[in-house]
């Protein structure tokens, strides 16, 4: 499947804007995701190791925090991964 | 010091969404290059504001509506190079919500001051640093691309 890098986590994943993985979930996918690039770790996960209050990841067009099995849910070759931080804020 | 240059469109855009929302605040993306001076913005994206609760001095952007904007920039070969949002009869200087609400280190937060209903300054505010810890807004510079005539 594929990850999309959004463009402030760039420069901790060499530079890419997307990466391949072969995992069969999505705890696996971000697992070899950030061992490939152990810089991307701190940024996505709290030292507890739970994804960041701040970072969406989306399975295709679906919230992960809202499927059934979350980040234990199943992926295929053909499904992709976005990592979205959230935008927000005010005077 | 990074130069945010705006294609004149663009720039005229956002700040005209910032009178079409008022007294609320506008939000939105901004798609570009990366350039050795900074980003080069040639396109913008409305977004709605989902802080319905508190529009005139708040907002937010659903990241279900933030992935179809990625979607959208990979399409054009552009990546989203930050954000633009208003501040209704307030001046266009970032505050500590938009600090500790942003995480796009190394993107540009644009803020236009709208008073009395009219776009009056606009400015940007660079997201430094490379951490959540050190990250601080810098400001920049806007150049804004007269179209070739």
């Amino acid at each position: 499947m594929t990850i999309f890098i959004p463009t402030p986590l760039r420069p901790f994943a060499a530079g890419k804007d997307a990466v391949e993985v072969s995992a069969g979930t999505i705890a696996g996918a971000l697992d070899e995701l950030t061992q490939a690039h152990p810089d991307l770790r701190k940024h996505l996960f709290t030292s507890e190791g739970k994804v960041r209050a701040f970072v969406n990841i989306y399975l295709n067009d679906e919230d992960v925090r809202y499927l059934p099995a979350k980040e234990a849910t199943e992926v295929s070759p053909a499904d992709t991964l976005s990592i979205i931080p959230s935008i927000a804020g005010g005077n | 010091m990074t130069v945010l240059r705006v294609d004149r469109t663009v720039y005229d855009a956002i700040r005209a969404h910032g009178e079409e929302t008022y007294p609320h605040e506008c939000c939105g993306a901004l798609l570009g290059r990366a350039t050795p001076e900074g980003w080069w913005i040639e396109a913008s994206v409305k977004a709605g504001n989902t802080r319905t609760d508190s529009a005139h001095n708040r907002y937010q952007i659903s990241p279900a509506e933030l992935v179809k904007i990625e979607r959208e920039a990979r399409r054009q070969g552009l990546s989203i190079a930050g954000f633009y949002h208003s501040h209704p009869d307030h001046p266009a200087q970032w505050s500590q919500t938009d600090l500790a609400e942003a995480h796009w280190l190394g993107c540009s937060y644009v803020i236009t001051a709208v008073a009395k209903g009219k776009a009056a300054i606009t400015n940007s505010f660079r997201l430094a640093g490379d951490t959540e810890e050190n990250k601080l807004f810098e400001p920049e510079p806007i150049d804004v691309n007269e179209p070739v005539s």
